[in-house]
């Protein structure tokens, strides 16, 4: 039972570290250029995908949830899946009382 | 089982493994998933927020344009910045500490402490500026520029200081337990075999950075966004 419980610790390679550092600074300058430019209904949409990557990168390698156990993926999943559920179901009402007016 | 056997299982148990552990892979295992379960409850804490500001988002677009242009872009970036440098240090110091390397994990922790401190001297000189703009909601809160905006664009400087002095507060938390995480590990309590305290510090100081990742483009970025289409 013993080898059950001792998880492999896994040490990350630096590399990886770097590349997600810069995947990350690049995200940042990105999402701070799409904000200078005019993309009509798109600039919200872009930053919330820039933001979501940056957060997803954060979460899976610098959070080590990519080598965790699959209960800590449920716990990750099942908080964001509760998180999706409060901003979808709100703005269902939100963003369809405009409807009846046209 | 005879005293002598316990005895001796006391000798080869590691000094920080708590006895309802097996060991201290179960122990890391039941620590980190604490931590995860306390941070969904953060995602929903700040989550609440972050629904009530995008809910008036879409109903005053007009003045969440006019307020997001009061923001300092280039703090705010440079600040996204300064938290992305100090996730990196800081899930290096975990490497650090895994690897057995007390003087790496000191230098790195002393590392991520700095850029925090960095952090949260950019975000006071930016919740100055707004003081003395007349920026801060209440009594003396001053918009000349649409009065009949300035309601709702006090009502934006809410969610502002409100959603950024949480993450301020959650900074300022942090600064704290690392200092404490420093003073453990300036006395060789971390190693190979147990790093925990390390690990579980650098899950709270990640999903930090990742509110803020959120808050820069929300409250700094888009705000002037929603009209086009609003």
């Amino acid at each position: 039972m013993a080898d059950v419980h001792a998880a492999p610790h896994h040490i990350t390679p630096l590399r990886t570290y770097f590349m997600v550092f810069a995947a990350l600074a690049i995200g940042t300058l990105l999402t701070w250029y799409a904000s200078t430019v005019d993309l009509g209904a798109w600039n919200t949409p872009i930053a919330l995908i820039i933001a979501t990557t940056k957060a997803v990168l954060v979460i899976l390698f610098f959070m080590h949830v990519i080598y965790s156990t699959r209960l800590t993926w449920v716990v990750v999943i099942a908080s964001f899946v509760w998180l999706a559920m409060l901003f979808v179901l709100t703005f269902t009402d939100y963003l369809t009382r405009a409807w009846q007016i046209y | 089982m005879s005293d002598l056997t316990l005895e001796a299982q006391e000798h080869v148990h590691h000094p920080f493994l708590q006895h309802q552990f097996e060991d201290l892979g179960q122990q890391h295992e039941a620590s980190t998933l604490g931590m995860w379960v306390f941070l969904a409850t953060e995602i929903l804490f700040f989550g609440g927020v972050l629904m009530a500001y995008w809910i008036y988002r879409v109903i005053y677009p007009e003045a969440w344009a006019l307020a997001g242009e009061q923001q300092n872009t280039l703090a705010g970036g440079t600040n996204t910045l300064v938290l992305i440098v100090s996730s990196l240090t800081m899930a290096c110091a975990v490497r650090a500490a895994q690897l057995g390397s007390r003087r790496g994990t000191l230098a790195l922790l002393f590392a991520t402490l700095f850029f925090g401190c960095v952090f949260l001297g950019i975000k006071s000189y930016e919740y100055n500026a707004h003081w003395h703009e007349g920026l801060f909601p209440g009594l003396h809160f001053t918009w000349n520029e649409d009065p009949a905006l300035a309601p709702k664009v006090q009502l934006f400087m809410v969610f502002y200081w409100g959603l950024t002095g949480l993450h301020a507060l959650h900074m300022v938390i942090g600064v704290g337990l690392l200092v404490w995480i420093i003073s453990r590990a300036w006395r060789s309590q971390f190693g190979p075999e147990y790093y925990s305290p390390v690990e579980v510090m650098g899950l709270y100081w990640h999903f930090v950075d990742i509110v803020w990742i959120f808050l820069f483009p929300f409250l700094y970025l888009i705000p002037h966004f929603g009209v086009h289409h609003g």
